[in-house]
């Protein structure tokens, strides 16, 4: 896992995220699935249900499937499989439980009692895992990354200076209407909505490398979580600087999200790639190229939709 | 103002536009004195070239007076004559550097369609088509130069519009043809196509020492253009088998290099391989009709080189890739780097090595463009090169 992962990652959610909670209860699985094969009898006693004669056999079972649990939720690739799995042998213990609780009297009866409660506990805490290692997975679903490269005839220093003061970038990235520099790590984004909406968010810089690369990340709270890194590599054989860029977003549900979709287009790498040709651009002609028919300069939506290769009228220049 | 625009295919008409405007720092604006139809814009007329709108101003041949600058033109001035270079090119990009101006990096702003169609993108061009940028073109009283601190050349009042203007594509255009075919002392080139473009390229290859020159069409007119200014042998292919007449002209080796100078409209002396590749292309299974290019390649003598400039815009089948590899030979090609050539063909001709207008068989007003176009197509009235004065 190189640098780019570690830090998109955290930010934007992923196996490792979803793993913390599913991943403790595999290793309180493992426990109790040792204790319930190690000292089977000691275990019926402490839960009253020592004067069952199945009692051996069921608690052996249920060490077995505490092991399975254990050994599917610590890895933790597949968190929400497991997390459900656990919660359906919660409800066949529960199931148990319930059915040995009205034939003990006394001691026993407390003792299944307290087993009750506590294993009402844990399926809680399992459920709540299940819901969030499922949410998680659905929004891991909805990552879009990109990556792309542009070769700028420019050296790194130069492509990394004008890329690393932020108020630069609404000059190529076209979707962006403004980005305004709070301090040397934050800034605050605005994108141009259709129908006027605007989308805003924070971000800071979580990593600078100067001339080498700079890496970002919105603040929790954006309704369009993103982070990205973009490396200034010299290119070989005299022709410039490499700028690769390495862009993970989350695009939301709902209206918003209906509209950020339309922001980038079909392909958003096609998008991400026409950004980093008006930053080419930009670095090597001073200026976005404008002609008759796309007098904005480079966009999906407006090489599509060209206007005549005739000068503008007076009242759109 | 005035302007030629395209209307569909086999329609153009000269309709009121709004002026052009500085819309980066580095244009100019040009009032149009001279410009020309190319052969090129014929291709644009007949609807070959995909990516055409309705209402696209044409013309990507012209020179004129400077009238306005932007803030970052800081070689020209108002009042300056310069003849603009039909790429357009920034000057600042790797390929630009490197002299190769038709494949500027940055001129194409619509780069991402041309890309898919293409592989990368080339230089944008004025009036011709979205494809390669959707510039308004030439063919109007006024038109907006990009990058004018790098493409337009002052041109000095001795030398008249009707040389200037060539030096925005068509005489560039052949002498790069000439220059891809290494030509040694007394090397044989074939030139197919007797336009404008072939006929420069002929009389280029003399200028660059080939000790005999062939050029090949079907037109007595333009035959004869060849045999008088280029000092070609030339051979008619309506009446002769080119290959045989080709290795008569040669005993049997076949031309050093050959140059193609036809493109995707070609035709061919045999109805039957004609009507084939017409068919393909009117049901769009091939988008050229390459007869020049496959004839040049089997003419060609073994290592020798094919250097391409005719226009071609998609896909040819039927290549003879067997004759092509088999006998090692080498293809050239590129829309010009008209940038590369403008300052030392402006020498030539002030020296009078060449006069280039020897092509130019027409000049009428812009308001005939319809008409130029008329009878450029059908080369009635013995039409080489229409000039529009403005």
């Amino acid at each position: 896992m190189d640098d780019d992962d570690r830090v998109l990652m955290s930010e934007l959610g992923g196996p490792s995220r979803a793993g913390g909670l599913p991943r403790a209860l595999g290793w309180l699985s493992l426990a109790v699935g040792v204790g319930l094969l190690a000292v089977p009898d000691r275990i019926a006693r402490l839960t009253g249900l020592d004067d069952a004669p199945a009692a051996r056999g069921l608690v052996a079972v249920a060490g077995v499937r505490h092991l399975a649990h254990a050994g599917t939720l610590i890895p933790g690739r597949r968190a929400t499989g497991g997390a459900w799995a656990r919660l359906a042998g919660d409800a066949v213990d529960l199931a148990l439980l319930a059915r040995a609780l009205p034939d003990r009297r006394g001691q026993r009866r407390r003792r299944v009692a307290v087993t009750t409660a506590v294993l009402g506990g844990a399926t809680a805490v399992d459920l709540l895992a299940a819901l969030h290692a499922g949410r998680v997975r659905r929004a891991g679903r909805r990552v879009i990354e990109v990556h792309i490269g542009v070769t700028v005839n420019r050296s790194p220093a130069e492509a990394y200076r004008f890329w690393r003061d932020v108020e630069n970038l609404p000059r190529f990235m076209s979707h962006l209407e403004s980005v305004r520099a709070e301090d040397l790590r934050r800034s605050h984004w605005t994108v141009r909505g259709p129908a006027g909406r605007h989308v805003e968010w924070d971000a800071e810089i979580v990593d600078d490398r100067p001339n080498r690369s700079v890496a970002w990340r919105s603040l929790p709270g954006t309704p369009v979580p993103n982070a990205g890194r973009v490396r200034f590599v010299p290119a070989p054989g005299d022709r410039g600087t490499e700028v690769r860029v390495h862009l993970r977003y989350v695009p939301p549900a709902g209206a918003v999200g209906r509209a950020v979709a339309a922001l980038f287009g079909e392909e958003p790498a096609q998008q991400v790639r026409d950004d980093l040709r008006r930053f080419k651009q930009v670095l090597e002609t001073g200026e976005v190229v404008r002609s008759e028919g796309s007098p904005n300069g480079l966009s999906v939506r407006q090489q599509v939709m060209q206007r005549p290769a005739q000068p503008l009228p007076a009242t759109r220049r | 103002m005035k302007a030629n625009v395209w209307m569909g295919t086999d329609r153009v008409k000269v309709v009121d536009v709004p002026d052009p405007s500085i819309l980066n720092a580095r244009d100019a604006i040009v009032r149009v004195t001279s410009t020309a139809i190319c052969g090129s814009d014929l291709h644009l007329y007949h609807g070959f070239i995909p990516a055409m709108r309705k209402g696209d101003i044409l013309g990507h041949e012209f020179m004129g007076e400077v009238v306005e600058v932007g803030p970052q033109v800081r070689n020209l001035r108002p009042g300056d004559r310069v003849v603009v270079p039909f790429p357009i090119a920034c000057g600042h990009c790797v390929s630009c550097q490197r002299g190769l101006y038709s494949v500027c990096e940055n001129s194409n702003p619509n780069a991402g369609v041309a890309e898919k169609v293409m592989g990368h993108s080339p230089a944008g061009i004025y009036g011709y088509s979205h494809l390669l940028g959707g510039y308004a073109g030439g063919q109007a009283e006024y038109a907006r130069v990009p990058f004018a601190d790098v493409g337009p050349l002052k041109v000095p009042d001795d030398v008249p519009d009707d040389q200037a203007v060539l030096l925005a594509d068509v005489f560039p255009t052949g002498y790069m043809g000439a220059e891809m075919c290494d030509i040694k002392a007394g090397d044989v080139v074939a030139v197919w196509g007797a336009g404008p473009v072939g006929l420069l390229a002929a009389a280029s290859a003399r200028l660059l020492g080939a000790g005999r020159v062939i050029v090949v069409d079907r037109y007595a007119y333009r035959l004869r253009l060849a045999r008088e200014h280029a000092g070609a042998d030339t051979v008619d292919y309506s009446e002769t088998d080119v290959l045989d007449a080709l290795k008569d002209l040669t005993a049997g080796r076949g031309p050093d290099a050959c140059i193609d100078a036809v493109g995707l409209e070609g035709h061919h002396g045999n109805a039957a391989v004609y009507a084939y590749d017409r068919a393909k292309q009117a049901t769009k299974v091939e988008t050229e009709r390459p007869f020049a290019l496959r004839q040049a390649i089997l003419a060609c003598r073994s290592g020798g080189i094919v250097s391409v400039i005719g226009a071609y815009g998609g896909f040819v089948d039927t290549f003879p890739i067997g004759a092509f590899m088999n006998r090692s030979l080498t293809m050239r090609t590129g829309q010009c780097h008209v940038q590369r050539y403008t300052r030392p063909l402006l020498g030539r001709i002030q020296r009078g090595d060449i006069d280039p207008s020897f092509v130019v068989s027409h000049r009428m007003k812009l308001k005939d463009a319809p008409k130029g176009y008329r009878i450029f197509q059908k080369k009635q009235d013995e039409c080489t090169k229409v000039v529009l004065k403005v």
